[in-house]
């Protein structure tokens, strides 16, 4: 008989458990290098120069990494809106690790620096974002989202470069995106859906089972429900409600 | 080219400061060599002749003449700069004393006559050496002019510019061989000019959807079969070929025959579709076979055989594992040139750190050489370079990682005849002689 206050040790489950972690680790790593290619094709979709004309060949060759990309990610169902509750916590594990994955990128390249011809950046998208301007006073409950405490500090500017992306296509100002096609009245490639469909379905499977599984952790604080009022704030006006 | 028999570089490095060499082009004898760079200039080498007094002197190429082909302009429709660097230069086959060139920026084609002046005339009756009208009244009796010889003058001239015919910027030009026609091609259309009529161009390729929403694939090379003047070949980025015959319509969009190689699911990856991207096509000079160049591989097309290509050779397959580093710093869009020799028999490609590799198709042997001052002097035997992909190394292997990515060769022309190379490496053009014909290693 156990021990009042003893809890049971159930080893057979334990190790079945870590099996299913392992198994959704890799799952969850390959979405988050998926992910962190889709974001990285979309900066550089962003990125042009605004004296020359972009190369059409590079914009439609991304673009179609993009929709490559999108497709897969439909396919395998994570394309797909989540219920709130979990958003607060999933979608920011998400960022963190694709920073991760883009800076372990970027350091790689230290041993062989080499701007590209089109855009010329040497660190990736944080040294070279296009000045876009907009209308909009910068959301600095946005950019909290994005923060977190640790010694990343270059995370807060690279999703800020997401941030102005959305809100570039928001303002509708004649952006880079536009002039990619420039004798076109709409714009080629229809990144609101995209976008659309990247933040509704921002809240990866795998992250959600493993947020299953871990052991119970205190409750989201106040900052987090705040911060999750924002981003469902930014949400709604990427879908337009 | 490294064999035994020994090559002899005449390595002249011809440095143009800030100006990185963009394309580069042997006339149909190879005695001239024009390269153009990204300020619009176009620049001539000519070979000197053998001298039978000097036979260590062989052929060298000096500088021939130098001209300023195309100014930056600006758009003001669309509030763009038009870049001024030369995409391409092709030689109109000569059919008098003068050379002609076409050089075209990614908005304009301009025809240029070159000709030589090296001969004056003297003894004018009315005029004295100086070109002043002379006092009639000194003026006893008649002579006729004579030609004495003069320092070479060489004359460049703009005979046609072949503007507003291209929305899109232009990739590629080609002459037909029918010398009175050519082709340029942009991203969605190509256009057929006449050599003499700028006003006016057929198109004769439009790519370009209804709604460009729907826009996948574009148009990437582009070029006229040597010998059949109504066919000509185009790439896409997404790694096929279009053969088509301009008998068949007025509009080639229907091609008439479709290379296209299937795709090999083992390897597929996001970035499948751009290192298949096809960044050069070239016609053998039999006009039997089709040399294709996408970011790993030289491919040869029969073009009989449409399935696949019947040759493919590994530029630099240790890049495959990195592709997405190289996605990330752009480099997957580098786009790579490819050249035959005179005989068909080796195809030449260029690669990263100053590499350019050569591939002999009948012994099936490879070889990868570098253009750099610090690696070659002139006159010494190039040294083969080997890339280690891990594993053994050998003490002058160069590894993966310390690559650079910056000193790309995408610019290659090889002589029609012999085997003489011009390699562009960024601003600095390497020329490389073999004098004795030699196996590779």
């Amino acid at each position: 008989m156990f021990a009042r206050g003893l809890k049971r040790k159930c080893v057979g489950h334990e190790e079945d458990v870590e099996g299913a972690l392992a198994g959704l680790k890799t799952v969850s790593s390959y979405s988050l290098q998926r992910q962190s290619l889709l974001d990285m094709s979309l900066v550089k979709l962003q990125l042009c120069h605004m004296l020359v004309e972009p190369n059409l060949c590079r914009s439609v060759l991304i673009a179609n990494t993009v929709r490559q990309i999108q497709e897969e990610m439909t396919q395998d169902g994570t394309w797909r809106a989540v219920a709130p509750q979990a958003a607060g916590r999933a979608p920011l594990d998400r960022l963190v690790s694709t920073e991760i994955l883009c800076r372990a990128a970027w350091e790689q390249e230290g041993a062989c620096p080499a701007p590209g011809l089109g855009d010329g950046h040497t660190q990736g998208p944080v040294s070279d974002l296009c000045p876009v301007t907009s209308a909009q006073a910068p959301r600095h409950p946005q950019s909290s989202v994005w923060e977190m405490d640790g010694p990343r500090e270059n995370r807060g500017s690279f999703h800020k470069s997401l941030d102005q992306i959305f809100e570039t296509l928001e303002t509708k100002n004649p952006s880079c995106m536009e002039e990619l096609f420039s004798d076109v009245d709409s714009p080629y490639y229809d990144l609101d859906t995209v976008l659309t469909g990247m933040m509704g379905g921002a809240r990866p499977g795998p992250c959600e089972g493993l947020e299953g599984l871990a052991p119970a952790t205190p409750g989201p604080s106040a900052s987090c429900k705040s911060d999750l009022g924002e981003l469902d704030h930014v949400v709604e006006i990427l879908v337009e409600t | 080219m490294g064999g035994r028999g020994g090559a002899t570089p005449s390595c002249l490095a011809v440095p143009l400061p800030a100006d990185i060499i963009s394309t580069v082009e042997f006339n149909h004898t190879g005695e001239l060599l024009a390269t153009g760079d990204k300020g619009g200039r176009v620049v001539i080498f000519q070979r000197e002749p053998e001298s039978k007094n000097a036979p260590h002197s062989q052929g060298e190429y000096d500088v021939y003449s130098t001209f300023q082909s195309h100014e930056p302009e600006f758009d003001y429709l669309k509030s763009l700069e038009i870049e001024e660097k030369i995409n391409k230069i092709k030689w109109l086959p000569q059919q008098n004393a003068a050379h002609s060139l076409l050089s075209t920026n990614d908005k304009t084609i301009k025809l240029w006559k070159i000709t030589e002046r090296d001969k004056r005339p003297e003894g004018y009756n009315l005029k004295d050496e100086e070109g002043k009208l002379k006092d009639l009244s000194t003026v006893t009796s008649l002579q006729v002019p004579v030609l004495k010889p003069m320092d070479l003058m060489v004359e460049v001239s703009p005979r046609r510019i072949f503007a507003n015919g291209h929305t899109y910027h232009i990739n590629s030009i080609s002459v037909n061989s029918d010398c009175e026609t050519y082709m340029s091609a942009d991203d969605l259309r190509i256009n057929l000019w006449h050599l003499a009529i700028t006003d006016r161009s057929f198109n004769i390729v439009d790519i370009k959807p209804a709604n460009m929403e729907d826009l996948t694939e574009v148009i990437t090379a582009s070029e006229f079969h040597p010998h059949h003047c109504n066919l000509f070949v185009y790439s896409s980025s997404k790694g096929s070929l279009r053969l088509c015959d301009m008998r068949a319509a007025a509009l080639c969009d229907k091609h008439s025959k479709l290379f296209e190689e299937p795709e090999d699911p083992s390897n597929r990856s996001f970035f499948s579709e751009i290192i298949s991207s096809v960044s050069d096509v070239k016609f053998s000079h039999s006009g039997r076979y089709m040399l294709t160049r996408d970011y790993l591989t030289v491919k040869v097309w029969d073009l009989n055989m449409e399935a696949r290509p019947i040759e493919t050779y590994q530029v630099h397959d240790y890049l495959r594992s990195k592709l997405c580093s190289l996605y990330e710093n752009d480099c997957i869009f580098d786009k790579f040139e490819c050249a035959w020799n005179g005989s068909d028999s080796v195809i030449m490609t260029g690669a990263y750190n100053n590499f350019f590799r050569m591939f002999d198709r009948n012994t099936k042997r490879d070889v990868t050489l570098e253009a750099s001052r610090e690696s070659s002097k002139p006159r010494a035997v190039l040294k083969p370079r080997r890339v280690c992909v891990g594993g053994k190394r050998r003490r002058d292997d160069i590894s993966v990682d310390s690559l650079d990515f910056t000193k790309k060769i995408l610019h290659t022309a090889w002589h029609p005849a012999e085997n003489i190379i011009a390699i562009a490496a960024t601003n600095n053009l390497y020329i490389f002689q073999d004098k004795v014909n030699s196996d590779m290693h």
